[in-house]
């Protein structure tokens, strides 16, 4: 009898256990879907780009042209044998990734005050998210649906890291804004990820 | 009916002759191949994607090379979204369409050429120069192209806005001696005489054959008569001697001359496995005696001679006879090319029709510079302003470039006259940038005064 109550303790035991590691996966399964979400992926993209960008500028493009001024970087870098700009670096980069075909989201460099006036904010999320960014410095996410398309899109502050960056812009003859400084939020970097199928 | 017609279509379909498939004419440029259905159709269904695959196969290297202004990449980025509704150049066949002869305009463009303005219709608002410009002039007047705007972008308009309609140092650069990349065989490249040529005892008697191949780079270089003439049977592999050795055996040293050849309108057709070109099918005017003349390498530079200064200018006269080619041999540059070929010149200084159809231009090979000839003479054809970096630039001032090449009668006379019309991109240029300056350093000046 004593035996027969532990075998039956036993299974009570495992059913209670099983139920409960079952009714875990179904709370889990409910609570988050699988996978990375949106949010996730695209702050680790910006954190990839942002890092490059960063060490791009910094110790390639700054050390090189404003300190150690051994090379120049140019808009026309072909032409003038020269470094590629920071923000060309990125746009290339970009375009080798929507051009390469494997891959679904974008992501896109854009500002207030655009050297190239393509690169003024568009859509409604653009212009609403680096208003924000440039208020707050901090990233925004939302949705937009464009061509019909769902998008999960993040906007993230893109900032004057090194004198390279501001004093460019700062005398570009097409900037439209001439006062920039070390550590002013110059624009947003935009990342989109297609929602849904 | 319906039986005899399916019969009937589904011989069409199988034979050489499709021509009974060919929904309407084609452009100047695919004309030679609109036989060639499968070239551009590869697919059966697949739209314009499949129809894009056969246009970059062609023309993607070119617009890589040239810088497209308005790549794919542009028009994939979901904030454009609203442009690609208005229109799709995601795809080339969405400006380019063909078999629409009464819709093609200049560069097998079939939309009307005020296009432009479904995206930048407000240009006026940062350019105030181009306020009330038709928008069917951005791209006829001169100034922009869609594709290509090396020399036509602001900055480059800015740096060569002084120079003067001659420029000081006029000259074409030199082809090197040692142009061919790859050696024909491992053999030392030591100079041959005729009496180690290795034909058939017939042919070296033929004295005036010799001669010409002993006065060549191939003789002074060690090309013996076999290394051209010695072809590989493709199904047997078996290596034979072949009296009209084709472009293949060219190619073994010469490659990249060869790939801008079938690139062009000389070969493109080799390159189509269709029989060569011939000028009674071009769309230019050829001479009446050009007739059948089959295109391929010794067409133009001669069986053993290989005179370049032949293929330049006599080899082309042979069968263009429009009003341009009719007129060079009384152009200024004509006369530069007579007086180089006389030696009372400097080299470099002479301008032939390669000079500018088939220019000479540096590349770089395994750190090396390699001067060559560019064989793909569509290259800089359309539009013309492609000309000016390669071409015009080597002795002429930006200016005077731009103008010349918006001058049609000047053109047709080739260049004896000054330019007549002017192009005011380099006027605006230098205005606007004058202004913005200005206007940048006042901003400046009032911030410091608040200060």
């Amino acid at each position: 009898m004593n035996q027969q109550m532990k075998q039956l303790s036993r299974l009570f035991l495992l059913g209670v256990v099983t139920f409960n590691m079952a009714a875990c996966n179904t709370a889990k399964v409910e609570s988050a879907p699988p996978g990375i979400s949106p949010q996730v992926m695209a702050d680790s993209l910006h954190a990839v780009m942002e890092a490059d960008r960063t060490v791009y500028t910094k110790w390639i493009v700054n050390r090189l042209q404003n300190e150690e001024k051994v090379i120049k970087a140019s808009e026309h870098w072909k032409d003038d044998k020269a470094l590629v700009l920071p923000a060309q670096m990125f746009r290339m980069g970009a375009e080798r990734v929507a051009e390469s075909g494997k891959v679904s989201f974008s992501y896109s460099l854009i500002s207030l005050w655009p050297v190239n006036k393509q690169n003024e904010p568009k859509t409604e999320a653009e212009k609403t998210g680096l208003a924000e960014i440039n208020k707050t410095g901090k990233s925004y996410y939302t949705e937009e649906t464009l061509g019909g398309k769902k998008y999960f899109t993040a906007l993230y502050p893109d900032i004057a890291v090194a004198p390279a960056c501001y004093s460019c812009h700062n005398d570009h003859k097409d900037s439209p804004k001439t006062d920039f400084k070390l550590g002013d939020v110059m624009g947003g970097v935009v990342i989109r990820i297609p929602l849904g199928t | 009916m319906s039986i005899a017609m399916a019969v009937y279509f589904g011989l069409k379909l199988s034979g050489e002759d499709q021509s009974i498939y060919l929904v309407g004419e084609t452009t100047h440029g695919h004309h030679q191949i609109e036989m060639a259905c499968t070239l551009c159709h590869k697919k059966a269904f697949g739209g314009a994607g499949v129809l894009q695959d056969a246009c970059i196969s062609c023309h993607g290297e070119e617009m890589k090379l040239v810088e497209d202004s308005h790549p794919k990449s542009k028009f994939t980025d979901p904030r454009n979204a609203e442009r690609v509704a208005k229109l799709d150049a995601r795809f080339c066949v969405t400006c380019h369409r063909e078999h629409r002869p009464h819709m093609s305009g200049p560069m097998g463009v079939t939309l009307p050429q005020d296009f432009c303005f479904l995206c930048h219709a407000d240009i006026a608002k940062d350019r105030p120069s181009h306020k009330d410009l038709p928008f069917e002039t951005c791209a006829s007047g001169g100034c922009h192209n869609f594709h290509d705007n090396r020399a036509l972008y602001e900055d480059f308009l800015l740096k060569h806005s002084d120079e003067p309609d001659m420029l000081p140092i006029q000259k074409v650069a030199i082809r090197k001696k040692t142009s061919p990349v790859r050696p024909v065989s491992n053999r030392p490249l030591t100079p041959l005489t005729e009496a180690e040529a290795d034909a058939s005892f017939e042919m070296k008697a033929d004295v005036h054959l010799m001669a010409e191949w002993s006065g060549t780079a191939h003789a002074k270089n060690g090309v013996n008569c076999s290394d051209c003439h010695t072809v590989k049977n493709q199904e047997t592999g078996l290596e034979a001697w072949e009296n009209t050795p084709n472009e293949h055996a060219c190619k073994t040293c010469h490659d990249t001359q060869v790939k801008g050849f079938l690139s062009g309108k000389h070969g493109m057709r080799l390159a189509s496995d269709l029989p060569a070109m011939t000028p009674n099918i071009a769309k230019a005017r050829m001479k009446d005696d050009a007739g059948e003349k089959a295109m391929g390498c010794v067409s133009c530079h001669g069986a053993h001679a290989f005179d370049t200064r032949k293929a330049a200018v006599d080899a082309c006269l042979v069968c263009h006879d429009d009003e341009h080619s009719r007129a060079y041999e009384t152009s200024p540059h004509f006369v530069l090319f007579r007086n180089e070929a006389a030696d009372s010149e400097k080299a470099g200084s002479g301008v032939s029709c390669a000079s500018c159809h088939m220019p000479r231009f540096v590349h770089r090979e395994e750190g090396v510079d390699q001067v060559q000839v560019q064989h793909n003479q569509s290259w800089n054809l359309r539009p013309n302003e492609k000309m000016i970096r390669e071409v015009c630039l080597n002795c002429h001032g930006l200016r005077f470039s731009m103008d010349a090449l918006a001058d049609v009668a000047l053109i047709k006379g080739n260049f004896s006259e000054k330019p007549r019309r002017h192009i005011e991109s380099i006027d605006w240029a230098k205005k606007r940038v004058f202004e913005k300056k200005k206007k940048q350093e006042e901003g400046r000046g009032e911030s410091s005064r608040s200060l």
